[in-house]
């Protein structure tokens, strides 16, 4: 790192950041999805990643973890190159992006997150299902462990993909709008799987679209709109300004009022 | 029949066992080589590889000849063949990569030339004077007739290492087919997998050319699989099942072809394949349309019942003739409509269900379970005993819960 500090002091991303990014421009053809984003989250924090549709939000995460290429820009997790650290990440996809009529259960879904430690040749044993079961415990999923995944509602689905994600013992979790779509008591049981992690000292980064519920569940948060509008403690920078900024029209001048009295 | 008990119980002679052995054997690697494909939705990549595999067989023969040789070995047909359909398989990538156009119409377009630039090949190889040109045709729809013993060890050995292969990647490629997108989270190098995946069917259908023929072989890659789904809802079981399935149609259909060798190998094969297909369809557990049927039969039964108890209880008539068709045989109702003893029974534990429920989701918090109302579902199987007490509290009634 000396070297790196010789040419740019300022600008060096923090290596004790969980997800550090620099400069993050990523572009669909010549439309810029993000542009020169930078953002360093918290260790141990619950950090959101708020925006209005089509600002980029689900675009950081994946670029994030190199899912689609970048223009330019700089990603750091845990102060390393993304590819050399992806055992310690957990990802939790949008839910829309699976086709529900594929042949596997719950448990088996599960299994997938131990893939990594389980190796692509060795027998799945005992020891591996009952990880995988007590996964689907700590999400209240255990008694649905031998359901097709498509037999589940939205929000049992969301959980199992969350127990999969739980399997991989990540120090990182990055979730793609892990509330869209789910019943009160998912959300309820989720969040509350969330803070639990939190308490064990990792890190969760969420792309979220309930603006009303940010000051609950999060510490940290990241305004995007194309750009970053703000980032900090939530306390600080979920303000009205930002919001209106983040938002534009589309959000009225109350609906901001009720928002920033609710977290005050 | 003799001649096909005798083909089927490897008791043809040698060649002919060793022939069968390699269309289990090929059957399996694609049955189960074909799952992933179609688990990962891409089922028609496969047709396109198939029909490129023709030009490479026409200018393989040439080439052959051209050395001076008779042009028939089945080795150098193969390898020519797996040139030309890697070239038109990268080609439907590139062209679905590079270009606006959909995958569909990048197989329709590579499909139809090769395919095209292959019969044109095999037009002008027809007219050579040199090489032994008959028997390229059976390219196209496949021939146990004057196979050689090589020919069947390699399609014996080939399909064998192919089903190695499919076993050593299948876990990847089940993560690639379910969720690419956490794959790639993972690490994974999706379009590797998917390569590799393509190379498997690439070599499927290569192995299975003088066997099944290229025209046909696309259904070897797709029927087995779409009928192992009827029988399983895990991945791995559709896997292995699709093998198996794959398996007997090589075995049966190798057995009939060479008891009846004016037929072509590949469309009996086939119609073997496509017989499973139908029984699956028809009567798997589950899944089946019989079983579907049967299913939809006995929930209208389950509603009709439920509805006419209901009435019974608020001494509502009963017009439904289904209706009152289920309650007479059940004896709930007499033949002239009035509720029997039992019938009444019945009547009031479902009312009292009614209330309980409805009183639960007036105080239970809980919309997981208060969900799960649905009309027909015992609220004894949603709520413990003292939580219905509780309900039954609320009600004020005198305490059932313990009364059915």
């Amino acid at each position: 790192m000396a070297e790196i500090s010789l040419v740019d002091t300022r600008n060096a991303l923090d290596p004790a950041s969980p997800l550090a990014v620099r400069g993050l421009t990523v572009s669909y053809g010549e439309k810029p999805a993000l542009f020169s984003l930078d953002a360093t989250f918290p260790a141990g924090a619950m950090s959101a990643i708020v925006g209005p549709n089509g600002a980029g939000k689900s675009t950081f995460l994946k670029a994030a973890l190199g899912l689609i290429p970048r223009v330019s820009g700089e990603v750091q997790v845990f102060g390393r190159d993304v590819d050399r650290v992806r055992d310690r990440i957990a990802y939790v996809p949008q839910r829309a992006s699976v086709d529900w009529d594929f042949p596997t259960t719950a448990i088996d879904v599960v299994l997938m997150g131990l893939y990594g430690q389980i190796g692509l040749w060795r027998r799945i044993s005992g020891q591996y299902k009952a990880r995988a079961r007590a996964c689907l415990d700590r999400v209240g999923m255990g008694e649905f462990a031998d359901r097709q995944i498509g037999q589940l509602s939205g929000g049992q689905q969301q959980r199992v993909f969350l127990a999969r994600a739980l399997a991989q013992e990540a120090d990182l979790f990055l979730l793609d709008e892990p509330f869209a779509g789910v019943d009160a008591a998912t959300e309820r049981a989720i969040i509350d799987v969330l803070k639990s992690l939190q308490a064990e000292g990792r890190s969760i980064v969420a792309v979220h679209h309930d603006l009303s519920t940010v000051p609950d569940y999060f510490d940290h948060v990241m305004l995007v709109n194309l750009r970053r509008i703000a980032e900090g403690p939530v306390r600080q920078v979920f303000t009205a300004a930002a919001l209106s900024e983040t938002y534009g029209g589309r959000l009225g001048a109350t609906q901001i009022d009720t928002l920033i009295l609710q977290g005050a | 029949m003799g001649p096909f008990l005798e083909a089927l119980s490897f008791q043809a002679g040698y060649n002919a066992a060793l022939v069968a052995i390699g269309a289990a054997l090929l059957g399996f690697a694609a049955g189960a080589g074909g799952s992933f494909l179609f688990l990962r939705k891409r089922a028609l990549v496969s047709d396109a590889v198939a029909h490129a595999t023709l030009p490479g067989v026409g200018i393989a023969f040439i080439i052959m000849v051209a050395l001076g040789g008779d042009g028939r070995s089945l080795w150098g047909l193969l390898i020519g063949s797996a040139v030309s359909a890697w070239i038109g398989l990268l080609a439907v990538e590139w062209m679905v990569r590079r270009t606006r156009l959909s995958e569909d119409a990048a197989i329709g377009a590579i499909l139809s030339v090769f395919f095209g630039l292959g019969i044109v090949l095999l037009t002008i190889i027809q007219g050579m004077s040199r090489g032994r040109q008959a028997g390229l045709e059976d390219f196209l729809l496949g021939s146990t007739a004057g196979m050689l013993f090589q020919d069947a060890v390699l399609i014996a050995g080939g399909g064998a290492l192919v089903v190695v292969a499919i076993w050593l990647l299948r876990r990847p490629m089940t993560l690639v087919a379910f969720d690419p997108a956490f794959a790639a989270a993972r690490g994974v190098n999706v379009r590797r997998v998917d390569l590799a995946m393509m190379g498997l069917v690439l070599a499927v259908t290569v192995i299975g050319l003088k066997l099944v023929g290229l025209i046909l072989i696309v259904a070897l890659l797709i029927i087995p699989p779409v009928t192992a789904r009827f029988w399983s809802e895990r991945a791995e079981t559709v896997v292995w099942t699709a093998g198996c399935i794959g398996a007997v149609s090589g075995w049966v259909g190798a057995a009939l072809s060479a008891s009846a060798p004016a037929l072509p190998t590949g469309p009996i094969i086939v119609l073997v394949a496509a017989g499973l297909f139908a029984l699956s369809l028809l009567f798997a557990p589950a899944r089946g349309v019989a079983a579907s049927l049967m299913a939809r039969r006995a929930f209208q039964r389950r509603v009709h019942r439920r509805q006419g108890l209901l009435a019974l209880s608020r001494a509502e008539p009963i017009h439904d003739p289904l209706t009152l068709r289920i309650l007479r045989r059940e004896d709930l109702i007499r033949p002239d409509g009035v509720a029997t003893d039992t019938g009444r029974a019945a009547a009031a534990k479902v009312a009292r269900d009614e209330r309980r429920w409805s009183i639960a989701r007036q105080l239970h918090h809980d919309t997981a379970l208060t969900g799960r109302y649905d009309g027909l579902t015992p609220i004894e199987q949603v709520f413990t005993p003292d939580e219905i007490t509780h309900f039954d509290a609320a009600i004020g009634g005198p305490n059932l819960a313990g009364g059915t």
